[in-house]
C-alpha cells in the first residue's frame, strides 16, 4: 500500500470509530459527565470543604485535574476494548483482516479513536469543572502531552484486553478490577505525600500516578513526582504496549484460526 | 493468460492436531468461473481462509495473480474480494457505510468510494436500502451487500463461500446473472456452494476436495462425460400411475409423475422414442436431470470414504 493509501486506511478507521461512539453517546459521552459532575458535588463542594487544603491548593482544585484524568483514562480504554471486541465477536474484524491494511495502521487507529474519545470526555469534564472551580493552567504543553500520552496508553491498553478477551465478560474484568483501583489509588483524591511511606512506595508502582501527577503539575504546578519521569515512564509504557499489541495482531491472536 | 490463483502443497493442521488440509495443490486461470465443491468439513472454507488471511496456513504457498501471501500479502489481498459463508458486517451500521467503509480500508479515497459504492448497491438492488442499519435487511439482502462490499475496490478475484445459502430460487437465479455478468466483463470467480446445480450451471472447472485433499481438479466438461447414464425428465400424457416399461432403457415416475429415462452413453434418444411410440405415449416436453454433477461428486466421495476406509 502507498502512504496516502495507508492514510485513507487510517483515516477510515478512526472515522468508522467517531462514528461509533457518537452514534451511542448515551453511552460513551453523556455517563462520565453525569459521574463526575457528582463527583465535583460530593467530593468537591460537600467534602471538600471540610477537608480545606491539599497539597497547598483547595481540594477541589486538587482533585480537578485528577478527575479529568480519569474520565480520560477510562473513556480511552473503554472506547477500544469494546469496539475491537465487539468486532471480533460479530466477526466484521474479518472486513479489515481481509483488506491489504496494515497492522501498524490498524493499531494506530484504533488507538486514535480512542483517544478520540478520550480526549473529547476529557473536553467534556473540564468545561464542566469550570462550573465548580477555576483553572489557571501552569504548563500548557505539560498538560496537553500528558493528556494525549495517556490517552494513548489507555487506547493501547484496551486494544490488548481486547485481543485477549475471549467473552464479554473478560473485558469487564480488567476496567473493573485492576483500572478502577489503580484510579482511585494514584492519587486522584489525595496527595502521596500522606500516606506512610511504605505505601508511598507501593503507589510509585502504579502507572497512573504518574500520569495523574504530571497533569496536576500542567495545572497546578506540584506534583508528587518529577514531571520528566511521570513524562518518561508513559513513553516507556507505551512502547511496551505497542511491542504487545502488533505482535498480537501479527500471530492474530484470537482473530485468526 | 496467467493464474488468478496458485496453490501449491498448502497444509493446514489446527492447534488440537485436526488436519484440515492435507497438502493441496490447486490452480485457477485468470478470467475462469470455479468451483471448489467437497462435503461438510472437507477443506473448502480452510483453504479459502488461507487465501483471504482469515486462516494461518502451517506450510505451502500461495500466489494470488503471481503475487505470493507471504512476501507480497498487501499487493494479494489488492486483487481479493471475499464474500464469506456467514453475516460477518457490524449489524448497527448503515448500508452505505459498510461498503464505503470497505473501500476506505484499501486506500480508497472517500470520494471515490462513494461512486462506487452507489454503482454495486443499484446493481444489485440495494441502493433503496443504502440509509437503513444492516440489521433491518432481509437474508437475501444481506448477502447482496456482502457482495457490493467485495466488489467496492473492483477486484480481479472475488471469492464466494456458499454465496447463495438460504437464497429463495429467484434471487438465486438473480444472483447467478449478476456473477456471469461479472466474470464476463473479466472478473475470476471462485466459489464454493452445496447446490451442485448451481455448480454445474456456473463453472468451466471444478475441483472436489474430501477430508482436506483433492479428489479431482478438472474441466466441468471433462468430469460430465464421465458419467456413463444421463437422465432424461419426459412430460407425457400418462394418466396411469403404472411405470411404462421400455425396453432397454430403465424408468421410472418421479414425484410430479414424470417419467425418468436413463440413457447410457451407447444408447441413441432414437431408442426412447420407438419405445414411446409403441405404447403410445405421447412426449409433451423433455428435460435432461440438472443435477449430474451431484451424481458424480457423491460417487467420487463415497468412493473416497472406501479408501479411507480400506487403509484404516
Amino acid at each position: 500500500m502507498s502512504p496516502h493509501a495507508m492514510f485513507t486506511a487510517f483515516a477510515t478507521i478512526v472515522l468508522r470509530e467517531v462514528r461509533r461512539f457518537t452514534r451511542i453517546w448515551p453511552q460513551t459521552l453523556l455517563p462520565p459527565a453525569v459521574t463526575m459532575t457528582l463527583y465535583f458535588v460530593i467530593f468537591g463542594n460537600l467534602i471538600g470543604s471540610r477537608i480545606g487544603d491539599m497539597g497547598g491548593f483547595e481540594y477541589m482544585s486538587f482533585i480537578t485535574p485528577g478527575l479529568i484524568m480519569m474520565s480520560v483514562i477510562t473513556s480511552s480504554y473503554a472506547n477500544v476494548v469494546s469496539s475491537f471486541f465487539s468486532m471480533k465477536f460479530q466477526r466484521s474484524i474479518e472486513e479489515l483482516l481481509v483488506s491489504p491494511v496494515p497492522n501498524s495502521v490498524i493499531l494506530v487507529g484504533y488507538v486514535a479513536g480512542g483517544m478520540a474519545r478520550g480526549l473529547g470526555v476529557g473536553l467534556i469534564v473540564t468545561l464542566l469543572s469550570l462550573a465548580f472551580t477555576r483553572l489557571d493552567i501552569h504548563n500548557l504543553p505539560v498538560m496537553i502531552l500528558t493528556v494525549f500520552l495517556t490517552s494513548a496508553l489507555f487506547s493501547l491498553g484496551g486494544f490488548i484486553n481486547a485481543m485477549l478477551a475471549t467473552k464479554f465478560d473478560d473485558i469487564s474484568i480488567v476496567p473493573t478490577f485492576i483500572l478502577t483501583p489503580l484510579t482511585y489509588l494514584g492519587g486522584v483524591f489525595y496527595s502521596i505525600q500522606m500516606l506512610p511511606e511504605f505505601w508511598q512506595a507501593v503507589s510509585m508502582a502504579n502507572p497512573i500516578l504518574y500520569m495523574v501527577n504530571a497533569f496536576r503539575y500542567g495545572i497546578l504546578g506540584v506534583s508528587d513526582v518529577h514531571v520528566g519521569v511521570s513524562l518518561g515512564m508513559i513513553v516507556l509504557f507505551i512502547a511496551i504496549l505497542s511491542v504487545v499489541s502488533l505482535r498480537l495482531l501479527k500471530r492474530g491472536k484470537g482473530i485468526r484460526h | 493468460m496467467g493464474n488468478a490463483l496458485e496453490i501449491t502443497g498448502l497444509v493446514k493442521t489446527y492447534g488440537d492436531g485436526f488436519e484440515a488440509l492435507r497438502g493441496i495443490d490447486l490452480h485457477v486461470a485468470e478470467g475462469d468461473f470455479f468451483a471448489l465443491l467437497g462435503p461438510n468439513g472437507a477443506g473448502k472454507s480452510t483453504t479459502l481462509g488461507i487465501v483471504c488471511s482469515l486462516v494461518n496456513k502451517s506450510s505451502g504457498s500461495v500466489k494470488v495473480f503471481g503475487h505470493d501471501i507471504d512476501t507480497e500479502l498487501s499487493a494479494a489481498k489488492l486483487n481479493l474480494g471475499v464474500v464469506p459463508q456467514e453475516f460477518n458486517f457490524n449489524q448497527f451500521e448503515k448500508v452505505f457505510d459498510i461498503v464505503t467503509t470497505q473501500a476506505g480500508y484499501y486506500g480508497i479515497p472517500l470520494a471515490r468510494a462513494k461512486v462506487s459504492a452507489e454503482r454495486y448497491l443499484r446493481k444489485l438492488g440495494l441502493w433503496e436500502k443504502r440509509d437503513s442499519p444492516a440489521r433491518m435487511l432481509s437474508g437475501g439482502m444481506k448477502r447482496r451487500l456482502m457482495i457490493a462490499r467485495a466488489l467496492v475496490h473492483e477486484p480481479k478475484l472475488l471469492i464466494l463461500d456458499e454465496p447463495t445459502a438460504g437464497v429463495d430460487i429467484e434471487l438465486r437465479r438473480s444472483m447467478w446473472t449478476f456473477l456471469e455478468e461479472m466474470n464476463r466483463q473479466g472478473t475470476t470467480i471462485i466459489l464454493t456452494t452445496h447446490y451442485l446445480e448451481e455448480a454445474e450451471a456456473l463453472c468451466r472447472n471444478i475441483a472436489i476436495i474430501d477430508h482436506g485433499k483433492i479428489l479431482k481438479h478438472t474441466s466441468k466438461r471433462a468430469l460430465l462425460q464421465q458419467l456413463s447414464v444421463e437422465t432424461f425428465i419426459l412430460d407425457t400424457d400418462l394418466t396411469s400411475q403404472e411405470v411404462p416399461q421400455l425396453q432397454g432403457f430403465a424408468t421410472r415416475l418421479n414425484e410430479e409423475g414424470a417419467l425418468e429415462v436413463d440413457v447410457e452413453k451407447a444408447q441413441s434418444l432414437n431408442g426412447v422414442f420407438v419405445e414411446l411410440e409403441r405404447l403410445g405415449i405421447k412426449v409433451l416436453s423433455m428435460r435432461t436431470k440438472a443435477n449430474r454433477l451431484e451424481e458424480l461428486f457423491l460417487r467420487l466421495v463415497e468412493d473416497n470414504a472406501r479408501d479411507r476406509e480400506a487403509q484404516a
